[in-house]
């Protein structure tokens, strides 16, 4: 995908709702992402990001709200979704367990190829070409995320890591104009997030936008220009780094709100700075913080993961 | 191996189950199979009652050969213990669990005669001192081999396959050609001496049946099939070519036109669970009622061969349009039951489409001009179908190939051999494809694979589709090999072959998604209550017992797939990941950073 023509919007998102029963886990949230961008997507654990990222890719069927990309409303099915350009990646790694390497990432290119069964059953000189361009098209990729040399391993066989990897590798396959990432760092160690920030470069650099899920803040405030924050099913705020970062509602969001009574300005301000770092430089350990206060969230979020496995 | 003192001492520290020196181990397992082999030339009872007639001096017979074959199988793998040239190959790790179990067939196969002639004809008193020989022989080789160290020194330590097989010679293409041939022609005379036994004589078959699964598991502990699939796949045109002749030659041995016919059901059936293989083996769509597709495909066949119970008796088409007939209605109704059950998932899935399979009988059954409109005669069925003529050539008669005669079945066995390859070869060209992967991805990851862009629905209707017009080809034959057709077979479970229960045991048995499996679980499961007629009864209990045990002891079936086979890296602890994350613990997996 070559359209890197300066900033057209590749995804609109516009009062997007999504109600079960009578749990709204998303409410009218607005998000825009350009070519060439990469946005975040960051909030407590429960907070409806993936409910949303499903309503993006067609999994779930919005209840209020559309979707469109570049331009075109999209239908909410999930082939469909996909076949427009946008592909994703899921929070709990869900490859083809027994399929190898390389067959993961054919079946992601499917949309991009036609042959049928008919065409599978005759072998014609169209099949054969378009298989064979099909594994050289699979193969540049696992070229570029590094996973050639195993291209024949069963992909449960890999290391989590690797398992990561693939994912994105096979959402490519796809030849997306968007990639929505579900959380791709989590369970890496720091080597192997700084790795995937790496990729995540790369793929923009390929002209594909993408928006990412993250629970890791340095790699979301390293890694993206803008960064929205979904809390309790409605975005918060947007903005840059520096932005979100300072923004107080974002930090009561994770760290809970003040006491009342607390010790007025000057003294809160002190705190929050400190806070504020230690949520920073503590990326590793956010969610240990984060999870607490959002524990009642949580059930939120487990009835989403139900959602999903429907 | 190089001397025998770091071999004696070795083996005095490896623990093993039988405490004897590794040279009189060596000794007993020669002695025992030796003992063994010249005791099937000798008398072991004294009346030809028992079945095959085991009173002969001179040569064995019946259960003897089956000895035979035993003690020459541990005599082979005994003598790589002496290294002795050429036959390294037997067993290339010099593992003792080849060795036990090859020496267990043996075992088997003389006490299981032994105990038999006693309780057959009335007491040990019948046994004649051949008997003794053979029982005390193969005693002794078993208590050899268990005398053989073992990495463990548990008895499942002699069951299980070698670890480091070191990697076969580099054999010429002929040699490795030559190696296909023997293994394909020895396993047409096993399959040939299997069909063989006459139906009376069950004890044969139950002999015949111990040491061929012994004896196979003996080979494949010792990698030997490990090697053979390598040799399988490098030379894969070369060995689909000799297994398909192999099967063709198969009517030219049988004088016995029965035989033929089992061979020829065995064909249908096989034929169906491969079309079935397409939905629940790759697809991974639990079909509870495919019998009604095979039902239709006999219907449509059986009302357009111009029987003169047929509704349409004035109608009699050839056999490539009667099959194209049978292939297209099995394939409407495929698409019909498929359209709206297809939305469902899992069990939904398998109560809908068992659902739908009686209502196909059902309904045949009442399209008998009483309770409907008369067009499958109801439970009476469409009888005196005709023979199937191709080229003129009428295959209810019998011909003559130079010396050989071949008979009605032998006939259908040939013409159904040809639609096999049909079935295999479009198996395996849908399967590695575009449409195949995405059927596979569906079983695998059905949420991932719509995420991919794959249209469900449309690609499992496809599924569905194929496999039932399958079994409608196959069906079209089964209607003129069988006479007649009527509605009581294609039900969910019974004791008669094509119903949706054996049709999916056949699969799941042989291995989900390969080509080799289906068609060996329905030989297994055809063949062994043909010839085990006090079986038949409790054909049902034996299907079920031989699942559970089936899916406690090698869940992928006897043939895993190629996929499974991949699992080379599943012994490496720090390559293999948790099992795939569990997919309603949210909380527990969302672990940040």
């Amino acid at each position: 995908m070559t359209t890197a023509t300066t900033t057209a919007t590749v995804l609109e998102a516009s009062g997007v709702t999504m109600r079960f029963g009578g749990l709204t886990a998303v409410r009218s949230v607005d998000l825009t992402v350009n070519t060439g961008e990469i946005v975040g997507l960051i909030g407590p654990n429960g907070a409806g990001k993936t409910t949303f990222f499903n309503c993006l890719t067609g999994l779930y069927v919005p209840t209020e709200g559309k979707v469109s990309y570049k331009g075109t409303v999209l239908p909410p099915k999930p082939h469909l979704v996909t076949k427009a350009g946008i592909a994703r990646t899921f929070q709990n790694i869900r490859l083809f367990a027994n399929m190898t390497v390389l067959e993961n990432v054919l079946v992601g290119r499917h949309t991009r190829t036609k042959e049928g069964l008919w065409s599978a059953l005759l072998r014609g000189p169209g099949f054969r070409k378009a298989e064979a361009t099909s594994r050289e098209r699979a193969m540049e990729l696992l070229e570029f995320i590094g996973l050639a040399h195993k291209a024949d391993h069963l992909s449960r066989n890999l290391p989590y890591g690797e398992q990561r990897k693939l994912e994105i590798a096979r959402a490519l396959a796809s030849e997306p104009g968007l990639l929505l990432l579900d959380e791709p760092t989590a369970g890496m160690n720091p080597q192997e997030t700084r790795a995937t920030e790496e990729l995540v470069f790369a793929i923009r650099d390929k002209g594909i936008a993408v928006l990412v899920i993250e629970h890791d803040m340095r790699f979301i405030f390293n890694l993206c220009d803008r960064v929205a924050v979904l809390v309790q099913g409605e975005k918060l705020i947007e903005g840059t780094s520096d932005v979100v970062q300072g923004d107080d509602r974002v930090i009561a969001a994770y760290l809970g709100e003040p006491f009342e009574g607390a010790p007025e300005d000057t003294a809160l301000d002190a705190v929050e700075a400190a806070e504020a770092q230690a949520a920073d430089a503590d990326a590793d350990a956010d969610t240990d913080t984060a999870e607490a206060p959002a524990a009642e969230a949580q059930t939120a979020d487990a009835h989403t993961a139900e959602g999903d496995t429907k | 191996m190089t001397t025998t003192t770091t071999e004696t001492t070795a083996a005095d520290t490896t623990p093993r189950l039988v405490p004897l020196p590794h040279s009189a181990a060596r000794v007993l397992i020669a002695l025992g199979a030796i003992g063994t082999i010249a005791s099937t030339f000798m008398s072991w009872t004294w009346t030809s009652d028992f079945p095959g007639d085991l009173t002969v001096y001179g040569y064995p017979a019946g259960l003897q050969v089956l000895a035979l074959t035993g003690g020459l199988l541990t005599l082979l793998l005994g003598l790589t213990l002496w290294d002795v040239p050429g036959l390294r190959w037997a067993n290339p790790a010099r593992h003792a669990a080849p060795l036990a179990l090859a020496a267990a067939s043996a075992f088997a196969v003389c006490w299981f005669t032994g105990i038999a002639i006693a309780v057959d004809l009335g007491g040990f008193v019948n046994l004649d001192p051949g008997a003794y020989v053979a029982m005390a022989a193969s005693l002794v080789a078993l208590l050899g081999t268990l005398a053989l160290p073992t990495p463990g020194g548990t008895w499942r330590d002699y069951l299980k396959k070698a670890e480091n097989i070191p990697p076969a010679a580099d054999l010429a293409p002929w040699a490795q050609r030559l190696a296909v041939t023997a293994a394909t022609a020895l396993a047409l005379i096993i399959f040939t001496y299997g069909i063989g036994i006459p139906d009376e004589e069950s004890e044969t078959f139950i002999g015949f049946l111990l040491l061929v699964v012994l004896g196979t598991w003996a080979l494949f502990a010792a990698g030997l099939f490990d090697r053979f699939s390598a040799l399988n796949a490098r030379h894969k045109g070369f060995a689909a070519t000799l297994a398909f002749l192999a099967a063709a030659v198969f009517p030219l041995t049988q004088s016995d036109d029965h035989n033929a016919n089992i061979g020829v059901n065995i064909l249908i059936v096989g034929t169906v669970a491969l079309g079935l293989n397409v939905v629940v083996g790759l697809t991974g769509l639990l079909d509870l009622g495919y019998a009604a597709f095979l039902g239709v495909g006999t219907y449509a066949a059986a009302l357009v061969s111009g029987s003169e119970f047929s509704r349409f008796s004035g109608v009699q088409f050839p056999f490539w349009a009667a099959a194209l007939t049978g292939m297209a209605a099995s394939l409407i109704f495929g698409v019909l039951i498929g359209a709206p059950t297809l939305r469902l998932r899992g069990d939904y899935l398998a109560i809908v489409t068992l659902g739908f399979g009686e209502i196909f009988r059902i309904t045949v059954n009442s399209l008998d001009g009483a309770s409907g409109p008369n067009i499958t005669n109801g439970p009476n069925g469409i009888a005196r179908i005709p023979d199937i003529e191709i080229f003129g050539l009428n295959l209810g008669n019998a011909h003559q190939i130079g010396p050989f005669t071949i008979g009605r079945f032998a006939n259908y066995f040939l013409l159904m051999l040809v639609i096999t390859a049909i079935v295999v070869l479009i198996f395996n060209r849908a399967s590695d494809s575009r449409i195949g992967r995405s059927w596979i991805a569906i079983r695998e990851d059905e949420t991932a694979a719509t995420a991919m862009g794959i249209n469900g629905f449309r690609v499992k209707l496809i599924a569905f589709a194929l496999g039932a017009s399958l079994a409608g080809l196959a069906g079209t034959v089964s209607a003129h090999v069988g006479y007649s057709v009527n509605p009581a077979p294609y039900q969910f479970a019974g004791s008669v072959p094509p119903n949706s229960a054996f049709l999916l045991a056949a699969v799941v048995l042989g291995g989900m998604g390969t080509v080799n499996g289906p068609i060996l679980g329905a030989t297994l499961l055809y063949l062994i209550p043909e010839k085990l007629t006090f079986l038949q009864k409790y054909q049902l209990l034996a299907f079920g017992i031989a699942l559970v045990l089936l899916m406690r002891f090698r869940p992928e079936g006897i043939i895993a797939n190629r996929r499974r086979q991949l699992e080379f890296h599943d012994n490496d602890p720090l390559d293999v990941p948790e099992q795939r994350l569990p997919d309603s613990t949210v909380g527990a997996t969302k672990a940040g950073a």
